[in-house]
């Protein structure tokens, strides 16, 4: 009984069905154990594996430069950049909005440094639904192909403070 | 034994089990619950408020106010409502089930004050808009320093319930109190305590220096360091309610049942596992983190997570098997399933353990093993798919168990009957079923990439415009109504034992009555006094019928794990 004290020697290994389950989870936990590490080597979408820290002022600095010198357009006072297939761009994320918007190539490869200016903030792309974690003092670089083109939104899903639901940005992918 | 010892007056005898019931334990026991039940009240309009806000038709605060009643739900829930409830567990298993008194009244009162301070700081300073940073407060966020002084005294006060439950379980040895090994209910509850002592030391580390920080003597912890550190008590605090719950299910399989643990050594070294390995499993929080690198987040949610999600398959496995094993035993033969039809499901003790292990398991553990997966965290990271994999956890599995274990608590350490016994066996239905609805809305919803912990899915007044597919709204509409049912579920529960506590028919001097036939309490009574009897002895049994159900688990886990990797592949290349 699990509310009286077991009496005598009440060790004993599983038998019958009881040992069938214990090894059927763990040969299920090995399986998922392999694949984490199998798809790290294997696959192309893996959470971005390269972050350097960064002083905030540094990075705002970079990221403005990149928005002037890279500037193509202007959406509802955005600056629009373009980044260099192969090259690096840069996204802010500040009290409330993700800045400049990204122009981007269909199936081409980008290093994209992505950082904070004051509070934690949340990259979320969507429709797609890709999501990674920005805090200020660090630079997360992801190296991103966009697979498919059209117009995808920027939202923030970590809490920053009352405009939390208004901060959005904007990437543009063409063909 | 050597209750003989004990002054006459120091305990009394549980008419029901013929356990001895110790008075101050008891004392601390009921203080505990009393208020973990009043910091669940707190929450739970809290989470209607939120559920109602959410549901993008009704939107029924305003952004100033959803944004304080997160940061209000989630440390009343999170932290008072089921910390108290687990100190009441744990004044239970250390002194009835050991046959010894509290090892000190003087800690117990004065954990009490220390938590009941901190709580209501905490409340406080949340209430009055000065804290709207979330449960997790990370900075560069910062709330007023009673926020966290809050937190901090209510932990230090946990703590010292720790230490009481650790002594007491010291003199009951020294004192010889009970022989050979503790029961499994209390192995389980020092599961729950020696995980409570790490989370609660990961809090200190936390929440002292941010508290320095915010009155202005210290510098902000790093934002990265602060969430490795957090969310070392953020999770961990999801074991000690995993190692409690669980425990419950044993003890409710019990009582409710007449059910005997297996195998022992299976279930306590399951618990084992939970110790050793599931406090790394923090990690998973901190998978698209910068700072960390691929190899640790593979490694410490790989091996380390994955041997604990094996001991929840363990006690997935063990404790319907064991019920099973008793239901034949009285009788009930009939075929595969025969005997799961033929369980008690009218005591709503029964019925709430047997739905949190339900919802735990199919719901709860098969969503959070997979976000958990470094790769697959891309597309659930902060959205809602996440509450809506640990509302199935720690609500409709552990706030659910701990429900079913008061329809125990009332009669047999309250000695008071309830009313309305009807409503209370429809109770763990109507709130788990809310609860399951919830997170299916939440879940969907997440798919499509909603957030969690976003006031307007519309993204009203934002300079670039966006918004979300009618379906995903549809979706946020589930999750209130889920919402409004579970809070309909929680206020009748809170009802009934406040009723039955405050108003209810005395049993002083009286058995429990039983929420099942006569025959069939008799037939379970008579399997608890023999199941004592042949403890130790090999007990082997033949379970098919669970065995079947653990397939359709372990199937079950596999589609919903490869489905998601499968949709992984629809996602950019990134890396």
């Amino acid at each position: 009984m699990s509310i009286f004290h077991p009496k005598g020697n009440w060790f004993r290994y599983p038998t019958g069905a009881e040992r069938l389950w214990v090894g059927l989870a763990l040969a299920w936990c090995l399986v998922m154990s392999i694949t984490m590490p199998w798809w790290h080597f294997q696959g192309k979408q893996n959470a971005p594996q390269n972050s350097y820290t960064v002083e905030v002022s540094d990075f705002v600095g970079k990221a403005f430069e990149f928005a002037e010198t890279n500037k193509v357009g202007e959406i509802n006072g955005v600056p629009v950049a373009e980044v260099e297939p192969g090259g690096d761009g840069y996204l802010l994320g500040s009290m409330w909005r993700w800045y400049p918007i990204l122009k981007l190539k269909k199936d081409q490869t980008y290093r994209i440094h992505v950082s904070s200016s004051d509070l934690q903030h949340g990259l979320s792309i969507l429709p797609i639904n890709m999501n990674i974690h920005v805090l200020p003092g660090y630079d997360h670089v992801m190296t991103i192909t966009p697979t498919t083109s059209g117009e995808f939104s920027i939202v923030c899903n970590e809490f920053c403070g009352i405009g939390h639901h208004t901060m959005t940005g904007r990437i543009i992918v063409e063909e | 034994m050597s209750t003989e010892t004990i002054k006459k007056s120091a305990y009394r005898v549980c008419e029901t089990t013929g356990l001895n019931i110790f008075k101050k334990a008891e004392f601390f026991t009921k203080a505990n619950a009393v208020l973990a039940v009043i910091f669940l009240l707190i929450g739970g309009i809290a989470a209607l408020t939120l559920a109602l806000t959410r549901w993008s038709n009704v939107m029924l605060l305003d952004d100033v106010w959803y944004y304080r009643m997160i940061t209000l739900h989630g440390t009343n829930m999170l932290v008072f409502w089921i910390i108290f409830f687990e100190m009441a567990i744990l004044y239970f298993a250390s002194t009835t089930l050991l046959n010894t008194e509290v090892f000190s009244k003087a800690l117990g009162y004065i954990s009490l004050v220390l938590m009941s301070v901190g709580a209501i700081m905490t409340n406080y300073i949340i209430l009055d808009g000065q804290a709207d940073v979330m449960l997790t407060s990370y900075p560069p966020l910062q709330a007023h320093p009673l926020f966290y002084l809050g937190i901090i005294l209510f932990a230090v006060g946990a703590l010292v319930v720790c230490f009481n439950f650790f002594a007491t379980l010291y003199k009951a040895k020294k004192n010889k109190t009970y022989e050979g090994s503790m029961p499994l209910v209390t192995f389980g509850a020092t599961t729950a305590a020696i995980i409570a002592v790490v989370a609660l030391l990961h809090g200190a580390a936390a929440l002292i220096p941010t508290y320095f920080w915010s009155m202005g003597w210290a510098e902000m912890m790093d934002p990265g360091a602060y969430r490795l550190l957090w969310w070392g008590l953020g999770h961990h605090s999801q074991q000690i309610n995993v190692a409690a719950m669980v425990s419950v299910w044993y003890f409710i399989a019990t009582l409710s049942t007449g059910a005997k643990p297996l195998n022992e050594t299976v279930c306590r070294g399951a618990f084992i596992l939970y110790i050793l390995f599931i406090n790394l499993a923090a990690a998973h929080h901190l998978l698209v983190d910068p700072g960390l690198s691929s190899e640790w987040k593979i490694w410490n949610t790989s091996y380390a997570m994955y041997l604990a999600v094996l001991a929840s398959m363990i006690h997935g496995y063990t404790v319907p098997a064991s019920m099973e094993v008793a239901m034949r035993r009285k009788g009930y033969n009939k075929g595969i399933f025969g005997w799961f039809a033929k369980l008690p499901w009218k005591d709503p003790g029964f019925s709430a353990v047997a739905l949190s292990a339900i919802i735990f398991g199919f719901i709860g553990g098969i969503t959070g093993v997979t976000l958990g997966t470094e790769q697959i965290n891309i597309m659930a990271h902060n959205t809602l798919r996440i509450p809506g994999h640990f509302h199935a956890t720690v609500v409709g599995g552990t706030s659910l168990a701990f429900m079913g274990l008061c329809y125990y608590l009332v009669p047999l350490i309250f000695q008071k009957d309830f009313y309305l016994k009807k409503l209370a066996r429809i109770q763990p239905w109507l709130f788990g079923g809310g609860i399951v609805i919830m997170s299916f809305g939440m879940s969907f919803a997440g798919t499509y990439g909603v957030p969690r912990r976003l006031y307007d899915s519309d993204f009203s007044g934002a300079n670039l415009e966006t918004g979300f597919d009618s379906i995903a709204h549809i979706f946020l509409g589930v999750l209130g109504v889920g919402g409004v049912i579970a809070f309909t579920g929680l206020l009748l529960f809170i009802g009934l034992i406040v009723a039955a506590v405050f108003f209810g028919p005395s049993l002083k001097g009286k058995r429990m009555p039983t929420w099942q036939s006569e025959r069939e309490q008799k037939m379970t009574d008579e399997l608890i006094s023999k199941g004592y009897e042949v403890e130790g002895e090999d007990y082997h049994a033949k379970t098919p019928g669970t065995i079947g159900l653990v397939i359709i688990f372990l199937l079950s886990f596999a589609i919903y794990y490869f489905a998601n990797w499968a949709a992984l592949t629809d996602l950019w290349h990134i890396g």
